[in-house]
């Protein structure tokens, strides 16, 4: 009875005494009206919480019989859920699976076995090879082959040498690299590990935005447990080798994910990409040979140690083999974090795994590759995902993110966007990034607010062009991408926005007109009803009237309504 | 630290689950990435975690595990019960999930209108075996 007060439930519920309910070897039991329900004790549990957890399966709040609505057989099996069934997981094989601060659950999960593998029974020679025969390839963006690059830094005799492991992770809308790190970080620290040994280095570092705190915390526990269980720092497993591994909180510089300008931010230098040649793999960190992947590229290492290079060839395409992680958001049902084998769709993704387009709008493009991919359209959808593919239609892999659009995006706006955050994040050093895509943005913006002429989609195609070829680094070399494919798939946007003043998908406010059109108009009064600043005035049965002085230009009306009546 | 210890950490480590498990030990995993404790997993985590002090629950663990990938149903936790599929629940609130807690957690009935899914993604497995 204490436990039914404690609930609120006393006078809800009537304690009854009965007779024997089921087999006395069970020991008591209760019996819930009206369900039915005959539960009875647990034998670890101490009796306030039995009481109290029979009684409240069916009545929790005392508000609401907390009787479930569904029957359990109604809960579908994960296999039957799109969003999971056509994920391969291979690097996130222990996402949400197990508790990172513990190193035992990541070794009950056989973790460290491939570093033991590697250390007794491999020659550096092996695991490279083992590695290139995977046909890994970097899952930073350039898709440059791993085992070419583990190669080549292992064929420079210059020591020590280092190993890097890229999480600056600064496209907006990724987010893999950032779960990973958190979710499963003794993976990364024994691809690191693996690496170490495979080129021959005693070092490595862990460069991470320090916008990451959780992450950072996870990975600086996962180490201290390692070096605790000498699965990192010297001798490791009696084997000799000895590796260690540090920390660089990055202070979330875009452009100091490029591998060059990563590794001067390391130095305590100002972080701007250098010309290459040399190589990092000949001269990187301190002029060293240093080796750098992307966090995702390291949690693949363990598992094709342990599982063998054609296991892992098993999944993807013969040019891009294994899994990639895409982190899926925008416009989509299902926003989340997603691992599908190289080489499946642009539209299993959208479609079978993100669930289809939110609401009841419709598909109108996806942009891969964030700020330095490009977008694809419908037509583009059967198109399979892998790294040459994407090249071939002016989009990239890239890390990874994947930002859906549908029709109420306006696609100018979306390279405003993009190159918006370009120019925020160049680093300076070139004249084609530094000022070329301030013209484009500046450009962008003039056709935004309707003063765009018709000259200046030849001059933003040029302009684009010229900094492709001409930026010094990744950074400003792709930066036009998000406007060199708007141009060539929407190209009708940009003159609409031009020539008739109009933004189509009514997101560019200085061309909405904020009237209403009297065809489409149902004289229904939603829009005077959520119009924050009262600008709105209407009469039963009247079209409604759009005061222009008071508007705020906030388009709550304009998402109200449901009959695309004001423009 | 060589293989044959490893070798013994993962097998003593089972073996705990396995004693665990037979003694009915019940575990809910709450998904504590960045994203789920902006969506509310910590407070999640606290309210079971003090219900289960105010209770004196003795056979339920409770985990703080990473992002289970779906955000749009964060917050998430995956209830496992020995012998029967694990369940996880998305879109939870504190409420939600002390209801959760009072139904699946400690009386066994599964919280089916907050549930989403039945069983591990695969290859994912229990390390009970089930
Ligand atoms: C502007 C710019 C930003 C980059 N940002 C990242 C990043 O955040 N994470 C990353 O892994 N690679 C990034 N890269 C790619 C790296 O330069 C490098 O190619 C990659 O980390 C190599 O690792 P991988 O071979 O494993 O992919 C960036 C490149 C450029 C030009």
């Amino acid at each position: 009875m204490k436990a039914l007060y404690q609930l609120s439930l006393a006078d809800k519920v009537e304690l009854v005494e009965t007779d024997c309910l089921i087999s006395c070897q069970e020991g008591p039991s209760i019996m819930l009206l009206p369900s039915g329900r005959v539960a009875q004790v647990n034998p670890g549990h101490n009796f306030t919480a039995w009481l109290i957890a029979n009684i409240a399966a069916l009545y929790h709040s005392p508000h609401r019989p907390s009787i479930s609505l569904r029957g359990d057989a109604e809960i579908p099996p994960i296999e039957q859920m799109g969003f999971f069934s056509k994920q391969e997981l291979v690097v996130m094989r222990n996402r949400g699976h197990i508790d990172a601060e513990n190193i035992e659950e990541y070794i009950a999960h056989d973790g460290y076995m491939a570093l033991y593998k590697v250390l007794t029974a491999l020659e550096p020679e092996d695991v490279i090879k083992e590695i290139k025969s995977s046909g890994l390839r970097g899952r930073g963006g350039a898709g440059f082959p791993t085992g070419l690059k583990w190669e080549e830094t292992r064929g420079y005799k210059t020591n020590p040498k280092y190993v890097i492991c890229n999480g600056d992770e600064g496209d907006p809308g990724a987010f893999m690299d950032r779960s990973l790190m958190e979710s499963d970080p003794h993976a990364i620290i024994e691809g690191m590990a693996i690496c170490g040994y495979a080129i021959g280095a005693p070092q490595g570092y862990i460069y991470v935005r320090a916008e990451y705190p959780l992450a950072v915390k996870m990975l600086q526990t996962a180490i201290d447990n390692a070096v605790k269980k000498n699965l990192l720092g010297r001798n490791i497993m009696k084997s000799g080798f000895n590796f260690n591994i540090g920390i660089y909180p990055g202070a979330g510089a875009f452009v100091c994910g490029e591998s060059t300008a990563l590794m001067f931010s390391i130095e305590g230098k100002r972080g701007m990409p250098r010309i290459k040649p040399p190589r990092s793999a000949e001269a990187g960190l301190w002029e060293k040979p240093t080796c750098l992947n992307n966090v995702e590229t390291f949690a693949n290492i363990p598992q094709i140690i342990r599982r063998g290079a054609d296991w892992f060839k098993s999944f993807g395409t013969p040019e891009s083999t294994g899994t990639k992680v895409f982190s899926m958001s925008g416009a989509v049902r299902n926003v989340g974090l997603v691992e599908v084998p190289m080489g499946i769709t642009v539209r299993s993704l959208i479609f079978d795994i993100g669930g289809g387009i939110k609401g009841n709008a419709k598909f109108k493009a996806v942009q891969l590759g964030g700020p330095s991919g490009g977008c694809l359209t419908e037509e583009h959808l059967d198109i399979p995902i892998t790294f040459d593919s994407l090249q071939n239609v002016g989009s990239m892999m890239g890390s990874g993110g994947v930002v859906v659009m549908d029709d109420t995006n306006c696609m100018v706006d979306v390279a405003r966007f993009f190159t918006q955050f370009s120019v925020d994040e160049s680093c300076g050093k070139c004249v084609p990034c530094r000022t070329g895509l301030s013209v484009i943005l500046s450009i962008l913006e003039k056709i935004i607010m309707g003063n765009g002429v018709p000259e200046d989609l030849h001059e933003l195609e040029t302009l684009a062009l010229h900094i492709q070829k001409t930026s010094h680094c990744g950074l400003g070399q792709a930066a036009p991408n998000p406007v060199l494919s708007t141009l060539r798939y929407f190209r009708h946007e940009y003159e609409a926005h031009i020539y008739d003043k109009r933004c189509p998908a009514l997101v560019c406010t200085d061309l909405i007109h904020f009237e209403i059109n009297a065809d489409n108009c149902k004289k229904c009064g939603l829009c005077a009803k959520v119009c924050p600043a009262g600008a709105i005035s209407w009469q039963k049965k009247e079209m409604p009237v759009i005061d222009k002085i008071i508007c705020t230009k906030c388009k709550s009306c304009i998402r109200a309504c449901k009959f695309e009546a004001i423009y | 630290m060589t293989g044959q210890d490893l070798i013994k950490i993962k097998k003593q480590y089972v073996d705990r689950v396995k004693s665990e498990a037979k003694s009915g030990f019940v575990t809910v995993d709450v998904h504590m990435g960045t994203c789920g404790i902006a969506a509310g997993s910590q407070k999640i985590f606290d309210a079971i975690e003090k219900e289960m002090e105010k209770l004196e629950a003795k056979n339920i663990k409770i985990r703080s595990t990473g992002c289970a990938g779906f955000c749009s149903m964060e917050p998430m936790i995956t209830v496992h019960v020995p012998g029967k599929p694990s369940v996880k629940y998305g879109k939870l609130d504190a409420k939600k999930a002390l209801e959760i807690f009072y139904s699946h957690v400690l009386g066994g009935h599964v919280k089916a209108d907050y549930a989403m899914s039945q069983g591990l993604e695969k290859p994912q497995h229990r390390l009970t075996g089930k």
